[in-house]
């Protein structure tokens, strides 16, 4: 009895530890700074008190005492930086083995380590949608890190908030690594509809399974089997339910199409359409019936199924009312999502708001999190970046970046090495001539045919 | 059986009456232009305002604030800046269409010694990329082979003409792709030990090659009678001086050995890449050799370097004393040369440098200098009109002109742009 006792209060400190252990929290008071709220126009000469993580108070002549004060007059601050769609601190991209691996969790992999969440940081991103690769019709589901670098623990990095997402995938990645790569279905654009079918079918089944044993269970005297649980049948229930977003990369028209018709079939729509360079093509359909689309600035013609893009994209989906972001889908180009952004400036003339919108407010949305980030306001997560320039000049440089109020990036206290650990195995620092982790098609290049050979050009 | 072709032959013929073209397609035409009223970015001679630019015949005949020209076609450029053409020193434009799809690949041919190998062959006047790529102003690119270890012959083309020869600027470079120690990416799985190894054969073979090649150099001096040998004909030509070496090179060590090798060799060189170039500016600037870097936006070359190491390369460089030009490294978005050139100069460049690494620097380090790369009286009339700082997104570009032929503002991106921005029929089709 004394060990059961014993044994008992053991987890309760062990319970009293897990539920203290939280992620920290800032409190900074940041003065007079040009304020661009995005979603409640710009201030000017204004104020930005923080307190506990929180954004507490905007205005003018704010006081905290006890509260670090940032003097930043005549520097621009901005919501912290979404991006929609990233692979940066994962470990592991493509579970490349069958067209449907809904079990399979990029929780699991994420590095925090990863030297690239640094780099976001100092291009003030503050949160990056890590997700599954491209090779699989249904690929694994998502998470929404905050880029809380420093700290060791996976875990730490989890936006436990954010709403779970899964990734698919349409048209060439999905039948060159399965169709061509392996001989299964999908090989065709019609073969990546089926599977998604089958997969949506096979899952009302196993609900019904379920709710039959549930039923039967209520039954007097009943003993019914329970149904073989099933994770990857589990995971396109709950998408089925509503409560899964999914993150489709998509490129062509008609497939974007097609997909948007399979899911209002299935009753489903927390649909948001990845890199979608056709998306222009089926812009008044993304603005009825989906979450929006998440585009490139101007990525086109490194495949085929992109050769009838335009750098428009973004400007035409943003005209046509469809919730519109910019996605990086690389180590490097996250760096610079302000720029990328601006682009949509020299390709359709959007002004600014809608602009930084692309990259705070809508990614958020699309993520499910734009009640907590996403824009400047009172009783919003304090994720927020300082610019030295306003953030849409090609001369802008970041200079803080703060998430939930503690600042993780400060271009003036920047060191050269940020690694957070040394890697004992190399002998000598390696020098790596271009960027080619982070991206969909990442651990699947055995499936292409020109192994090895398009090293240095783009295959997302 | 006839009686019906024919009847469907006649039932046919309205359809082929219809078909006719809709709308005027619009060409590049050249001719005599007046430029009026801008503020004029000469590069080599300031910044002048409200200044006009004569256009005649391909060249720039005039620039100055009274110019009456009753014959040229005026063009209001009031309130806009006029700039030189930009010149991308590193692009595969033209030499491929679709990445992907190696039956569109144009850039890598087969085996390690293919000096020989003409870019300019393979330059595709058509490419759907290229209208996309001058529209912003950048009108004139090298096109670069890859692969290899002499991969080829690189050549700048200006981004108008109708055949390759049309497109020619004036410059070729025998590409080297100098033996690297460096790891090609975070993919590249090969040991420390194995990298090493195959830099040392490369290296190994680059000296055989060469002195093979001085060997064939000789010979033809001698005006001996050879036997047909491309690859050593293309060399030859580098050692007499005729074309300059474009070797590419990344790693700070791998530079310290180009610059040895170079001087070995003494042959005229320009460096390419250069990622790791800030680590030994001193050294190049010493060594007197120019470098093409690029691109700018990438990733530092090292875990452990600062996240601006890519942004701020060419700043210290050029600091350093180093001829800094600037390439995108890229093909379909060699459009993106001014953002790299506005982040080199955002990090520690300043814009008037980073200008000068598109432009005239460019045109300086190709030998052509006399003809391009800044506003100047009789240069070739290749230029463009933007409605502010062509490095800025928000800025638009309004003309460009290249070779003294105006160009038309359009593009596959910007047709789409124009059917789909609203669509009919829009949700449902009434």
């Amino acid at each position: 009895m004394k060990t059961i006792k014993y044994i008992l209060s053991c987890f309760l400190v062990l319970g009293c530890l897990i539920s203290k252990a939280q992620t920290p929290k800032g409190s900074v008071l940041i003065k007079n700074a040009t304020v661009l709220t995005v979603t409640k126009g710009t201030l000017e000469n204004t104020d930005v008190l923080v307190e506990n993580g929180i954004i507490k108070k905007i205005g003018r002549n704010l006081n905290a005492p006890n509260i670090q004060v940032i003097d930043a007059s005549g520097k621009y601050l901005m919501p912290g930086i979404i991006d929609a769609h990233s692979h940066v601190a994962l470990d592991a991209v493509n579970e490349a083995t069958a067209p449907i691996t809904s079990e399979v969790k990029m929780a699991d992999v994420v590095n925090p380590y990863d030297i690239g969440l640094y780099r976001a940081l100092a291009g003030g991103v503050t949160i990056s949608h890590a997700m599954h690769g491209s090779a699989n019709a249904i690929g694994g589901q998502n998470i929404t890190l905050k880029h809380r670098y420093g700290s060791s623990n996976p875990e730490d990095l989890y936006m436990k908030e954010a709403p779970r997402t899964i990734k698919f995938a349409l048209g060439e990645n999905p039948t060159r690594v399965h169709g061509r790569g392996n001989g299964i279905q999908p090989r065709t654009r019609m073969g990546v509809d089926a599977v998604i079918r089958n997969g949506f079918n096979e899952a009302i089944q196993y609900k019904k399974a379920w709710a039959d044993y549930e039923n039967a269970l209520k039954q007097k005297g009943a003993k019914p089997i329970p149904p073989q649980y099933n994770s990857r049948l589990e995971t396109l229930a709950d998408v089925l339910d509503g409560k899964i977003i999914i993150h489709c990369h998509s490129y062509r028209a008609d497939e974007i199409y097609a997909l948007i018709n399979t899911c209002r079939e299935f009753g489903i729509k927390n649909i948001v359409f990845s890199h979608v360079n056709e998306g222009f093509k089926v812009a008044p359909e993304l603005a009825e019936y989906t979450m929006g689309a998440s585009v490139f600035a101007d990525w086109w013609a490194y495949k085929f199924e992109v050769y009838y893009s335009t750098a428009y994209n973004a400007a035409i989906l943003m005209e046509n009312g469809v919730i519109t972001s910019i996605n990086s889908d690389s180590g490097e180009l996250i760096r610079h999502l302000y720029h990328e952004a601006g682009k949509a400036q020299r390709y359709g003339q959007l002004d600014d708001d809608q602009t930084l919108a692309l990259i705070t407010i809508n990614p958020a949305k699309q993520l499910g999190i734009a009640d907590k980030v996403g824009s400047i306001e009172e009783g919003k997560q304090a994720d927020l970046v300082i610019f030295e320039g306003h953030p849409l000049s090609i001369y802008a440089i970041p200079q803080m970046t703060f998430v939930d109020g503690v600042k993780y990036f400060d271009i003036n206290e920047d060191p050269d090495d940020m690694r957070l650990k040394v890697s004992a195995s190399e002998a000598l620092e390696p020098i790596f001539l271009r960027e080619h982790e982070h991206r969909c098609m990442h651990g699947v290049d055995f499936f292409f045919t020109n192994f090895g050979r398009n090293l240095f050009n783009h295959s997302h | 059986m006839k009686k019906l072709l024919y009847s469907f032959a006649i039932s046919m013929l309205p359809f082929l009456v219809q078909a006719q073209f809709d709308g005027e397609f619009v060409k590049p035409r050249t001719g005599k232009f007046l430029l009026q009223n801008a503020t004029v970015v000469t590069v080599t001679k300031g910044t002048l305002e409200k200044t006009s630019v004569l256009i005649d015949n391909g060249k720039i005949l005039a620039v100055g604030q009274n110019i009456q020209e009753a014959d040229a076609e005026i063009i209001d450029c009031s309130g806009h800046y006029i700039y030189p053409g930009m010149v991308d020193a590193g692009s595969r434009l033209g030499l491929v269409e679709v990445n992907s799809l190696p039956e569109t690949q144009d850039y890598a041919e087969i085996g390690q010694v293919t000096p020989n190998m003409q870019a300019l062959v393979a330059v595709n006047p058509n490419s759907v990329a290229i209208p996309v790529t001058r529209v912003s102003g950048v009108t004139t690119t090298l096109a670069v082979p890859s692969g290899g270890l002499f991969p080829g012959t690189a050549a700048l083309i200006n981004l108008n003409g109708y055949t390759p020869d049309q497109m020619f600027a004036g410059f070729k470079g025998v590409v080297l792709n100098f033996p690297s120690s460096a790891r090609r990416s975070t993919w590249d799985r090969r040991s420390d030990e194995d990298i090493k190894k195959e830099a040392e054969a490369a290296q190994k073979t680059l000296n055989d090659i060469w002195s093979r090649a001085e060997t064939y150099y000789q010979l033809q001096k001698a005006k001996a009678e050879l036997q047909y040998y491309p690859e050593m004909e293309q060399l030859a030509k580098v050692i007499a001086g005729e074309l300059p070496l474009l070797v590419e090179v990344n790693a700070a060590s791998d530079i310290l050995s180009a610059i040895d090798w170079i001087k070995s060799k003494k042959v005229k060189a320009i460096l390419m890449g250069v990622a790791e170039g800030w680590r030994v500016a001193d050294k190049i600037a010493a060594a007197g050799i120019p470098v093409i870097v690029g691109p700018m936006l990438s990733i530092p070359t090292r875990q452990s370097d600062r996240y601006d190491a890519a942004y701020t390369n060419p700043g210290k460089m050029a600091k350093a004393g180093v001829k800094v030009v600037i390439r995108s490294n890229d093909a379909e978005n060699t459009r993106n040369l001014p953002f790299n050139a506005g982040f080199a100069a955002a990090y520690g460049m300043g814009k008037e440098e980073a200008l000068k690494a598109i432009t005239i620097n460019a045109a300086e380090v190709f030998g052509i200098a006399d003809r391009m790369g800044s506003i100047e009286v009789g240069k070739d009339a290749t230029l463009f009109v933007s409605t502010g700082d062509p490095f800025e997104t928000k800025s638009q570009i309004l003309h460009v002109f290249i070779d003294g032929y105006r160009v038309p503002m359009s593009s596959r991106h910007i047709k789409l742009y124009q059917e789909f921005l609203e669509r009919s029929p829009g949700l449902e089709k009434n």
